[in-house]
């Protein structure tokens, strides 16, 4: 199935401003799921509220817009009781992390099958660029104009502690890597997490002076390195990228299984 | 028959009903007084292959029913005042999204954590109101277990019918006393199953196009038809619109498919009510003494009736106006500072004629306190 087969064609152009990284993210997910073979039955994508969660309306799958943050609670409903669909949660970094960071963690406990995917452009684009838990100590937001004295989440690092068991980070520059990503992640059996980090030129680079679009994602390349990089040990303030963590543990609808049986024992 | 008569308390009584609804999933999270339900869901699903969830908070609860509803299961999550609050906005989107499912509320005195193990019934008006934006709601209430049981497949029945959530407003008394309960063999009672769309896999469905006769059909999703589903305004495909017309066609549907059936959705017991001139109006377990004081007096020739509403909302005005009509004084008895009480100020032709028997100190109101205020009422003193 080709690419343009997995989407809604009647709704493009997309809503997301000139540069921004979603549609990147966007495209990098439907060549994962071309390369994956999978067919449009079988996917779910579930999202919350903000520029992130309009992906739901541009691909061609069962598609549930929810409410901000609550994204994962709607798809644990849906994969607790469909076991055999495949569950994608794409989420913006406020989505995922201030107002549903309580879902984001519990899901990763439970370990219930489904991708998380943590649209990170460090900001609140859809109401017009108030600082998120993402966006970092000193930046410029228009809730924070004498810059922000709210330390960021790391992304990786909480999902590692809360229980998910694969755990990565991509970039918007480095598109291949995160559609290989991507692939790993749906084949994983468990919760994923995939961090992209996305640019939003529109609200957060203009007031942060990061340039425009392209600017902002050459920056990625400078800033990032893959993980356990000599160029990390040398220069620590790298972001590092790839693949963090990939474990199999025993997954919550298959736990659930158990649960059945000795209940139909007794 | 015998084998069916169980010592119940109300939280089990409902958890019998919805399992005798066809509850196939249910999600919660802990909180006094309505607790038991989710233990005995904990017990009693998993041995039919239901799916039970205790989730992080009540709004991860109500969301994951809300997915589970969607995909073509008969679903619940139980509650008390303070999780109902968080419940809101979900509600709120199931509303919109016209996903079934039913939300009990074991009613605590509030507000805020309130009186956790007391009776109260203050959420009479969160039921209607709490969620934001215009819309109508169904609830339901009981002051028996047998009537829990009965209203409890009702609103199962409801929320499949009207596409709907449907609130379930018991309060602690019912909640957690224990009576008598006898199960209905099965097919004693009707049971409404999800009424899917009979449009083929590979033609265009619309999950927001009504039929007819107003019903929606729908189709499981994660099934054979792919659709979008968002707490946008949204066309008859379940797309975004902001076009006027389209936002105005959904609101007044939301509002006329419940409001326009106000007399099927009614559920009330009348007891001497035909030659009244005093008539108590009741719901949930204050029913129970006011129904006390009523057989009371009218074994002394005086001549009381009761009114039980057993659903709050839709409220049927019309119904109490009518019944009213000949009464010289109207009492209305509930634990809340009159959330009923000014429901039926409205309804009737003689607002002066109404008054208020509550207590709102957690302690259950007895035949003596609603017959105090008779005697006020009547000019006898206390």
């Amino acid at each position: 199935m080709a690419v343009k087969d997995y989407i809604r064609e009647r709704f493009f152009p997309h809503m997301w401003c000139q540069g921004c990284g979603h549609g990147i993210i966007l495209n990098a997910l439907l060549r994962a799921l071309e390369k994956l073979g999978m067919s449009k039955n079988e996917i779910v994508m579930v999202s919350g509220i903000g520029c992130s969660a309009r992906i739901t309306g541009y691909v061609d799958f069962h598609t549930l817009h929810t409410i901000h943050g609550r994204a994962l609670a709607f798809a644990t409903g849906i994969k607790m009781s469909r076991p055999e669909l495949n569950l994608i949660v794409p989420m913006g970094d406020g989505d995922a992390l201030a107002i549903g960071g309580n879902h984001f963690i519990h899901s990763a406990r439970r370990n219930i099958d489904m991708t998380a995917i943590v649209m990170n452009n460090r900001i609140y684009g859809m109401t017009g660029g108030q600082y998120s838990p993402l966006t970092g100590y000193g930046k410029m937001a228009t809730t924070s104009p004498y810059a922000n004295i709210d330390h960021e989440f790391d992304t990786v690092a909480i999902s590692i502690a809360a229980g998910a068991t694969f755990v990565a980070r991509a970039t918007t520059y480095h598109v291949n890597e995160m559609s290989k990503i991507f692939e790993k992640a749906i084949l994983h059996e468990g919760f994923s997490v995939v961090e992209v980090m996305s640019q939003c030129p529109t609200n957060y680079g203009r007031r942060n002076k990061e340039g425009d679009a392209s600017e902002m994602m050459e920056a990625y390349k400078k800033i990032t390195t893959p993980i356990n990089s000599k160029a990390k040990q040398e220069n620590p303030d790298l972001i590092e990228r790839g693949l963090f963590l990939q474990v199999e543990l025993p997954e919550y609808c298959n736990e659930y299984e158990k649960v059945i049986a000795k209940a139909k024992k007794k | 028959m015998s084998g069916n008569i169980k010592f119940v308390q109300g939280n089990e009584a409902c958890v019998e009903a919805a399992l005798y609804a066809g509850l196939e999933f249910f999600a919660g999270y802990p909180i006094t007084p309505s607790t038991e339900i989710a233990e005995h869901m904990a017990v009693r699903l998993p041995g039919i292959e239901g799916k039970f969830l205790q989730m992080e908070d009540e709004i991860a609860s109500i969301c994951a029913i809300i997915g589970a509803s969607l995909t073509g299961h008969k679903v619940m999550t139980a509650t008390s005042g303070p999780g109902f609050s968080l419940m809101q906005e979900a509600l709120g989107y199931a509303v919109m999204t016209e996903i079934p499912c039913v939300i009990v509320d074991i009613q605590r005195g509030g507000p805020s954590t309130g009186l956790p193990t007391h009776a109260s019934q203050g959420d009479v008006k969160q039921a209607r109101w709490g969620t934001h934006g215009d819309h109508a709601i169904i609830a339901l209430t009981a002051s028996n277990h047998q009537d829990v049981f009965s209203i409890t497949v009702d609103a199962f029945n409801m929320a499949e019918i009207y596409r709907t959530p449907v609130i379930l407003l018991f309060d602690e008394v019912v909640g957690h006393m224990r009576e008598k309960l006898t199960i209905p063999e099965k097919g004693a009672l009707e049971i409404v199953e999800r009424l899917r769309t009979s449009v083929k896999s590979g033609v265009d469905y619309h999950p927001y196009l009504p039929r007819e006769d107003g019903r929606l059909p729908m189709s499981d999703f994660g099934g054979e038809h792919r659709y979008n589903v968002t707490g946008l305004f949204h066309d008859m495909w379940g797309f975004p619109s902001s076009e006027p017309k389209i936002v105005h066609g959904l609101l007044r549907h939301l509002v006329d498919k419940i409001q326009n059936n106000v007399h099927t959705i009614t559920r009330t017991k009348e007891y001497h009510l035909e030659d009244a001139t005093t008539i108590l109006i009741s719901y949930g377990s204050p029913a129970r003494s006011a129904l006390h004081l009523v057989e009371n007096r009218r074994s002394r020739g005086e001549r009381f009736g009761l009114l039980e509403l057993q659903s709050l909302w839709p409220f049927p005005y019309g119904l109490v106006r009518q019944k009213c009509r000949n009464a010289r004084h109207i009492v209305v008895v509930e634990m809340n500072m009159g959330q009923i009480f000014n429901e039926i100020q409205i309804a009737v032709d003689h607002p002066e004629r109404v008054f208020l028997a509550n207590r709102i100190d957690g302690v259950f109101i007895t035949p003596t306190d609603i017959r105090n205020i008779i005697r006020l009422i009547q000019g006898k003193g206390v």
